[in-house]
C-alpha cells in the first residue's frame, strides 16, 4: 500500500530527510534557505520510525554542492539526501563527517589567529568517537554539540 | 632548498628529537662558526619576549648570521592594522629564515603555511613554544645522560603552564613517569592526563609538596604560579608559598636531581639552592643557545653531517 506524502513531491531539486527535529532551524540557516528563489517545502515535527519525530526539507531545482554537504555533516551526521529528476530519486547519499573541514567552523578561541586575520578556519575530526573538531591552527578542540559555523 | 619550519615539537619522531640533541651538543663544542654566514635571520616578536629574543639572536649572531626585526610590536605596520600575512610576505623578501613570537595561537602554524621562506616559532600565545622544549629536553638528556624511563616532577602552575604540556606532547617518546604537583585550581588539565592515558604514560598526582614527595625525582620541573591566573585571591595568598622550594626540601633528593625552571623565577625556588648542586636552571638556560643554534640550522636544511664536517669553527 502507498503511503501518503505528508509533504508534496518536487518534480526537480534535493530533499533532507532524517533531520531530527530540533536541528531543522539550524539546518534553515546553514543552507541560507531564506534566500532562495524557487519553492522550498519544510515539514516540522513528523513522525518518524529512528528518530521519533523528524524534519525533512524539500528544495526545488537545488543540487548542492560538497562543500554545502560538508557542513550539514557537522550539524547532523546521519542526514539522508535525495537527488530528485523528473519526480524520481536518482540518487541517495548519506552525508559524512569529512576528516578536514576548512572555512566552514568557527573557532571558539578568541585567540586563535583564524579570528583574527582574513583567513579560512580549518579543523580537523578528533576522537576516536569523531564527537570533537581540533582547531588546525590553535588546537582548541570544539565538541560537534557546541560547533558553530563561519558567518558568510 | 628544502623548507622545514618549526611549529611545535608534536611534529618531531623520537628519532628527529634526538637528531637535534646531537646538533645542539656539536654547538656546545663549537658555539661559534660561520656557518650562517650571509644569511639573515628575521626575529619578528609581535609580542615582547626579550629572554627568547636575545637566545636566538645570539644563536644567530653566533653562528655569523645577521639579524634583522623588531622587538615591539608598536613599531610595525600591525598596529595600522597590516595582517600577519602582509607583514610574513613582506619580510619573507628580505630574510633566508623567520623566528616569530605572538600572541595569538596558531599565528607561527599559519605564517608557515604562507611564507616561502622556514619559519621557526618562538612562542604563539598560550600554545606553543617547542624552542623552550628543545632546550628543556636537551637539559634533561645532558644532566642524566639519557631521555628514557625517567621520573619527571612538574611543580606549580599545571593548568596554563605552556611549557609544561609541551613536555609532556614531547615526553611520551620516551617512556617517562610524570609527577603532577599543583594546587586543585591550577591542577593537570584532564584533556593532556587523557593524553597520558592514550599514550601508556604513567602519571601521579599530588598536592602536597615536600622532600618525601619529591624524593623519587630524577627533574624537578619547577613553574611560577602567577596571581593573575586566580579567579579567588584568597585561594592564590593560600597556595603561594606551598609551591615554593626550600632548600631542606632536598635532603631526600636522589643524587642525579637536577631543578630545572624555564624563568624568569619569583618566589619558585629558594635563593639559597641557587649554589646547591642539584641547581640547573642557569646552565638550563645556556642550554637554550646550543638548542637553537640546532633549531636554526635545521630549519635552514643545514644537517648533522654539515656541522660535524663544519670547516667554519672559530676558536
Amino acid at each position: 500500500m502507498k503511503k501518503q506524502l505528508l509533504v508534496a513531491a518536487i518534480e526537480n531539486g534535493t530533499v533532507i530527510d532524517h533531520i531530527p527535529a530540533e536541528k531543522l532551524f539550524a539546518v534553515v540557516n546553514l543552507l541560507h534557505l531564506e534566500d532562495m528563489k524557487t519553492a522550498v517545502t519544510i515539514g516540522y515535527n513528523l513522525q518518524s520510525q529512528e528518530l521519533g519525530t523528524k524534519s525533512i526539507i524539500k528544495i526545488a531545482d537545488k543540487f548542492f554542492t560538497d562543500e554545502e554537504l560538508n557542513q550539514l555533516a557537522v550539524i547532523c551526521p546521519n542526514l539522508t539526501l535525495c537527488i530528485i529528476r523528473d519526480y524520481e530519486i536518482v540518487e541517495k547519499r548519506t552525508v559524512a563527517l569529512p576528516d578536514d573541514l576548512r572555512g566552514i567552523v568557527k573557532c571558539a578561541n578568541p585567540k586563535c589567529i583564524t579570528n583574527n586575520e582574513p583567513m579560512l578556519t580549518h579543523f580537523h575530526v578528533h576522537g576516536q568517537d569523531r564527537r570533537a573538531l581540533m582547531c588546525h591552527y590553535c588546537n582548541t578542540i570544539i565538541p560537534l554539540d557546541d560547533v558553530q559555523m563561519v558567518e558568510k | 632548498m628544502e623548507k622545514r619550519s618549526l611549529v611545535t615539537i608534536a611534529d618531531h619522531s623520537r628519532e628527529k628529537i634526538e637528531y637535534l640533541i646531537q646538533m645542539a651538543q656539536e654547538f656546545e663544542k663549537h658555539p661559534n662558526r660561520r656557518l650562517l654566514e650571509g644569511r639573515i635571520v628575521a626575529t619578528l616578536f609581535f609580542e615582547p619576549s626579550t629572554r627568547t629574543r636575545l637566545s636566538f639572536e645570539t644563536a644567530a649572531n653566533r653562528l655569523g648570521a645577521r639579524v634583522i626585526g623588531f622587538a615591539d610590536p608598536k613599531v610595525t605596520s600591525g598596529t595600522k592594522g597590516e595582517t600577519l600575512k602582509d607583514t610574513i610576505m613582506m619580510v619573507s623578501n628580505y630574510a633566508d629564515i623567520i623566528v616569530m613570537r605572538h600572541h595569538l595561537e596558531g599565528a607561527a602554524r599559519y605564517a608557515s603555511e604562507i611564507a616561502p621562506v622556514p619559519i621557526v616559532n618562538a612562542g604563539d600565545g598560550a600554545n606553543q613554544h617547542p624552542s623552550q622544549t628543545m632546550l628543556d629536553l636537551y637539559s634533561i638528556y645532558k644532566t642524566q645522560g639519557r631521555l628514557d624511563n625517567l621520573d619527571i616532577f612538574l611543580v606549580g602552575d599545571l593548568k596554563y603552564g605552556r611549557t609544561v604540556h609541551s613536555m609532556l606532547t614531547a615526553m611520551y617518546h620516551f617512556s617517562p613517569t610524570f609527577h603532577f604537583i599543583a594546587p586543585e585550581e591550577l591542577a593537570m588539565p584532564e584533556i593532556y592526563k587523557q593524553f597520558c592515558r592514550e599514550h601508556g604514560i604513567r602519571y601521579v598526582e599530588h598536592t602536597d609538596f615536600n622532600a618525601d614527595v619529591i624524593s623519587g625525582a630524577d627533574i624537578l620541573y619547577m613553574t611560577r604560579v602567577q596571581r593573575e591566573r586566580f579567579t579567588d585571591l584568597m585561594e592564590y595568598e593560600r597556595v603561594k608559598d606551598r609551591y615554593l622550594l626550600k632548600l631542606d626540601m632536598l635532603s631526600k633528593a636522589r643524587p642525579n636531581m637536577k631543578i630545572l625552571h624555564p624563568l624568569p623565577r619569583v618566589n619558585e625556588i629558594e635563593y639559597s639552592i641557587d649554589e646547591n648542586p642539584h641547581a640547573y636552571y642557569f646552565e638550563q638556560a645556556r642550554n637554550g643557545l646550543y638548542a637553537r643554534q640546532a633549531l636554526l640550522c635545521d630549519a635552514l636544511g643545514i644537517t648533522l653531517d654539515d656541522i660535524r664536517n663544519d670547516k667554519t669553527i672559530i676558536e
